[in-house]
């Protein structure tokens, strides 16, 4: 009995104490953590650039919101970003966490922060697992998603009669993710998928599997994979002769920073899908020479823009209820359409998935190219309504509910 | 006779002195999170530390390097991760399960290895593992590169809630004093003499009479399970279980710990699990430096103090 008038008066007690601190911003400080790849593959199309891009978006929001960035390299490897993101929450009070490529980390660290309330918006990551089964109401995907890609690729190879595929699948939640969803959009649209195989994440020698690709007869090679394993497959195709040979790759994931590493010579004709690209309109022109000078001329890939368009949003929707709890800050972003430089009209739904539109780029050949970092024809634009999942079919329990 | 009594007054002293150790030891692990030191990491400590000193029975006590004890970590890891989120076993019963089959792999792989010494056992031990890994990368129920995630902490016996990092971590203290009381009794027990004697001249235990190899599987098997059982510890803490665990990085991490803090020495092994956790965590800001500031402090401790923190004091107090 005194047991339990002690635990209701406890409960009482840590009731109004969470009640007392919401609605306002804890010790003051709203702190971001940006955290993603910042030494392997994923570090050129994430890595400083995005805690450059959050920089920005601070700085351009002013205010008298106090705000801090922290840092840190999850190295790839779920234990040790979910470990990270335990300790920014715990200890340093981080109220939001950032970017997060690779969809393994993502996924675990999707479970930490909304079991501490804790706003998360990941740029980088690719899985549509986080807006579906394993979805939370402190989550944002801001920038793509694999079902976007699929669709955008997927279909413009089929129609220009890429019927047959063979998928180079990177061999984790992404690349699975990645490779179904393409072959569901190449088989609707009447292609066929002939193979797949599988490789580890972080690979250097490709040589067995672009064998078994160049043997499938196959008139497509999906590179269901991302940053310096598609650089890398790309390069040993090359050498392989297979796109000599007849066989066309297409990049299911490309980034302008692999353009950049492959050069034009070897990537020139790649189709890609894209969320952003730098030199499309004034307002992405000016904020990627900005960009740019801090980053020794590198253009933004659409992962930085993303961090940069999602920190602002965030921090303006924080400022306009005052709070920095995660599903507070997250319901009053579904709230406001977003419209900056990334995203016109952009929309973030019940299951978390922001939907703006999405770009079907080619890569210029050597002789289109006029000026550093122009590196794409922009082939079609696809309506936001198109390229992202239909909130219809999410398994989301925030939709199914 | 005037020797005998100093011999047994010396032996009264230093086990006074073990006892007051003891007592330091188990107050700074009650005290510990109390005073603001955060429980995550202390746990995360206290499972490297009971992972260095299973290795540290093999290399410090029967003088075999095993280069492979992150399959046991690792595997310890899997299994209480996939028992207790796939098939719903109660979180303890998770990780006595990693323990044993950890145990199991020990003694296979025992059986197996210490037909060699030095570096063929280094060699074979390897080999084994990495076959470890790889049958870890391709297994449906490890889940490649993802791992296993979100594994509930669940609670001990329905009564005490393991999602609380307080209760969580006096659960972890206990496993790791229980741990750490094996190998000390391993050690210290007639058994372990004899390891000590295999060590120091393995033809003469022979000759002797006793069974070297059945001793050296034995301990493989002791020091396979207290890894099994740290892995296991870990992923119900990290509520992950993933390729790092299994990684031959992990093997060397380990050894790594062990050297400085110091082999064959009882305390050695949590001192020096301290000392590299404590580096990893707060250089992890500065991103791949932490590898080198790790081998320059590996390079200066092979150099300078050979015999590890805890064995260089104990050499100085002599």
């Amino acid at each position: 009995m005194r047991l339990t008038k002690l635990a209701l008066a406890t409960t009482a007690l840590v009731g109004l104490a969470t009640g007392a601190a919401q609605a306002e911003i804890s010790d003051g400080v709203i702190k971001i953590g940006v955290l993603n790849d910042r030494s392997g593959l994923y570090a050129d199309l994430s890595g400083e650039g995005s805690v450059v891009a959050a920089r920005m978006a601070v700085e351009d929001f002013g205010g008298d919101l106090q705000v801090e960035i922290l840092s840190a390299d999850h190295q790839n490897k779920p234990d040790v970003g979910s470990s990270i993101a335990r300790q920014w929450i715990d200890q340093d009070g981080v109220d939001l966490i950032i970017d997060v490529p690779t969809s393994s980390v993502a996924l675990a660290v999707q479970q930490v922060t909304s079991d501490t309330d804790t706003a998360f918006i990941s740029s980088g990551a690719a899985t549509t697992a986080l807006t579906n089964d394993q979805c939370a109401p402190t989550f944002v995907h801001w920038t793509y998603d694999t079902y976007a890609l699929s669709v955008g690729t997927g279909k413009a190879v089929v129609e220009q009669g890429g019927d047959s595929w063979f998928f180079l699948t990177a061999d984790y939640a992404f690349g699975h993710q990645l490779e179904a969803d393409t072959k569901r959009v190449v088989e609707e649209n009447g292609g066929q998928v002939v193979g797949q195989v599988r490789h580890p994440l972080s690979t250097t020698d490709f040589s067995s599997f672009l064998l078994q690709a160049q043997s499938s007869g196959a008139k497509v090679i999906g590179l269901a994979n991302a940053g310096g394993d598609t650089t890398n497959a790309i390069k040993q195709a090359n050498s392989f002769g297979i796109v000599q040979g007849g066989q066309q790759l297409a990049a299911l994931l490309g980034f302008i920073t692999d353009v950049h590493a492959l050069g034009l010579d070897v990537a020139q004709g790649l189709t890609l899908t894209t969320g952003f690209y730098w030199d499309r309109t004034d307002e992405s022109r000016e904020f990627s020479e900005r960009f740019g000078e801090r980053m020794n001329g590198q253009m933004p890939t659409m992962v930085h823009a993303g961090v940069y368009s999602a920190v602002a949003h965030y921090l303006k929707a924080a400022a306009e209820i005052d709070d920095d709890g995660g599903k507070a800050v997250v319901d009053q972003m579904k709230t406001v359409p977003v419209n900056d430089f990334f995203a016109e009209n952009g929309e973030i739904r019940a299951d978390g998935r922001m939907i703006h539109d999405m770009y079907l780029v080619q890569v210029k050949t050597p002789e289109e190219s006029e000026k550093p970092w122009d590196y794409y024809n922009i082939l079609a634009t696809i309506p936001a309504a198109e390229a992202f999942q239909p909130l219809e079919q999410s398994t989301c329990s925030l939709v199914t509910n | 006779m005037s020797e005998a009594v100093m011999n047994l007054r010396s032996r009264g002293g230093r086990r006074a002195t073990s006892w007051i150790l003891a007592a330091i030891g188990l107050a700074i692990i009650i005290v510990a999170p109390l005073i603001g030191l955060y429980p995550v990491f202390l746990m995360k400590l206290m499972c490297f530390a009971l992972f260095a000193c299973a290795f540290n029975l093999m290399l410090g006590y029967v003088g075999l390097l095993s280069f492979g004890h992150a399959a046991f970590f690792g595997m310890g890891a899997y299994v209480a991760g996939h028992a207790v989120k796939v098939w719903g076993v109660t979180t303890v019963l998770g990780i006595f399960g990693g323990a044993v089959v950890a145990g199991i792999m020990g003694l296979v792989f025992g059986a197996i290895a210490i037909r060699q010494k030095g570096i063929y056992f280094a060699m074979i031990t390897l080999a084994l593992a990495q076959m470890v890994y790889f049958f870890c990368l391709q297994a449906p129920f490890t889940h490649g590169e993802d791992g296993i995630q979100g594994i509930p902490r669940g609670t001990i016996l329905g009564l005490v809630d393991l999602r609380n990092s307080l209760a969580m971590y006096y659960f972890v203290a206990a496993i790791f004093l229980a741990g750490f009381l094996v190998v000390y009794r391993t050690i210290h027990s007639p058994f372990g003499q004899t390891l000590k004697g295999i060590r120091e001249n393995e033809a003469r235990m022979v000759s002797l009479g006793y069974p070297v190899a059945r001793f050296k599987v034995l301990a493989f098997t002791i020091s396979a399970t207290l890894t099994g059982l740290a892995g296991a510890t870990k992923a119900i803490v990290f509520q992950t279980a993933t390729l790092t665990d299994v990684h031959w990085h992990m093997s060397g991490e380990v050894v790594l710990m062990t050297l400085i803090g110091g082999m064959g020495t009882i305390f050695g092994p949590v001192v020096g699990a301290g000392i590299i956790i404590t580096l990893q965590n707060y250089l992890a800001t500065m991103g791949s430096w932490v590898t080198v500031v790790m081998g320059t402090i590996f390079v200066i401790c092979v150099l300078t103090f050979r015999r590890g923190v805890v064995g260089e004091i104990l050499a100085r107090l002599k």
